[in-house]
């Protein structure tokens, strides 16, 4: 509970996010729904008035964000890598919701898979799937490995 | 035989120069994150200057892992278009007076991007530059790196393949 109001927060703090206009739906337990309206700033085709790859990968980036910060455990997490199948070009004037689910973590590494829609809820206008850092509640067991390698700085 | 006279420099720059503003200036998105784009012959360079509204993390502070994506896209997806342009153009299959506001090329559609974030982006302006590794008649694999202070220290660099336009129309 905790966890969600605080990544609610986290969220809701993060300009990029606010300047695309996102608003959280649902979140908790390593699932996060995000939803952005369209807008004409955010065109990214003149031709035909489709929102930009872009713009619907930051959406995507940040809605796997959130489902990361809210698996239990989890206090803090950044984008190592992240793919983006474009499946169709979401219809102009609708807004894009996206759908994240961490599905597994390990004490580094959290992988998580995503899907953008239109209001056509059948093919997703997107599909995504990523691999973030774990910042995880540090455990007893792990302070006691004292040969802490880093890398260079 | 002569050779016809080379144009004078001038000309063929404002060619160029107003074929690339045009593509580039035409896009939504791309203006609304400021992107710019700088010319030497051919190659692109992509600037992002830094912007409070381009944050994701207000903590480190750090460049959202979505807007480094999507300055990178909009890179290779530029790269694509101008690359194809640029040929055209110098072929003489287009005429760059005809590209204008509503006779843009076609821009190559996203089939998929994917992204590898190799350090946090910093609050101040990034860069970036993409290579086409592969383009046929219908699809396109190209390459592109973004840094910020130095150039051997990228940021973050992604590939992604694009379904090039059909050539036959222009606009």
């Amino acid at each position: 509970m905790t966890d969600a109001t605080a990544a609610q927060q986290f969220i809701e703090a993060i300009p990029h996010s606010k300047a695309l206009g996102m608003t959280l739906e649902e979140i908790g337990e390593g699932r996060a729904v995000i939803s952005m309206p369209y807008d004409t700033r955010f065109i990214g085709d003149p031709a035909t008035g489709v929102i930009a790859g872009g713009a619907v990968s930051a959406l995507m980036d940040t809605c796997c964000g959130a489902a990361v910060m809210t698996f239990p455990g989890a206090r803090g997490t950044a984008t190592l890598d992240l793919r983006i199948d474009y499946m169709r070009a979401a219809k102009p004037g609708q807004r894009i919701i996206a759908r994240a689910e961490c599905f597994h973590a390990t004490r580094t590494v959290a992988f998580v898979k995503a899907t953008a829609h239109d209001e056509d809820e059948g093919l997703p206008v997107a599909t995504a799937s990523g691999a973030f850092t774990m910042e995880s509640v540090i455990r007893p067991a792990d302070t006691k490995t004292g040969t802490k390698k880093e890398g260079a700085q | 035989m002569s050779r016809p006279r080379p144009e004078p420099v001038q000309v063929v720059k404002e060619r160029r120069d107003r074929a690339l503003k045009t593509l580039v200036g035409g896009i939504p998105y791309v203006q609304w994150l400021g992107i710019q784009f700088d010319r030497r012959g051919d190659e692109l360079t992509a600037t992002l200057p830094f912007d409070e509204k381009l944050i994701g993390n207000p903590f480190l502070p750090a460049i959202h892992g979505g807007v480094t994506s999507a300055f990178l896209e909009i890179t290779a997806m530029i790269e694509l278009s101008w690359s194809m342009l640029w040929e055209d153009m110098e072929k003489g299959a287009l005429d760059p007076q005809s590209v204008d506001d509503a006779h843009l090329p076609r821009l190559p559609k996203t089939i998929d991007f994917t992204v590898d974030y190799l350090r946090s982006g910093l609050p101040r302006d990034a860069y970036a530059r993409a290579r086409v590794n592969r383009s046929g008649r219908r699809y396109a694999s190209v390459h592109v790196e973004a840094w910020q202070d130095n150039r051997t220290r990228l940021f973050a660099q992604a590939t992604g393949h694009f379904l090039i336009p059909s050539r036959d129309k222009t606009a």
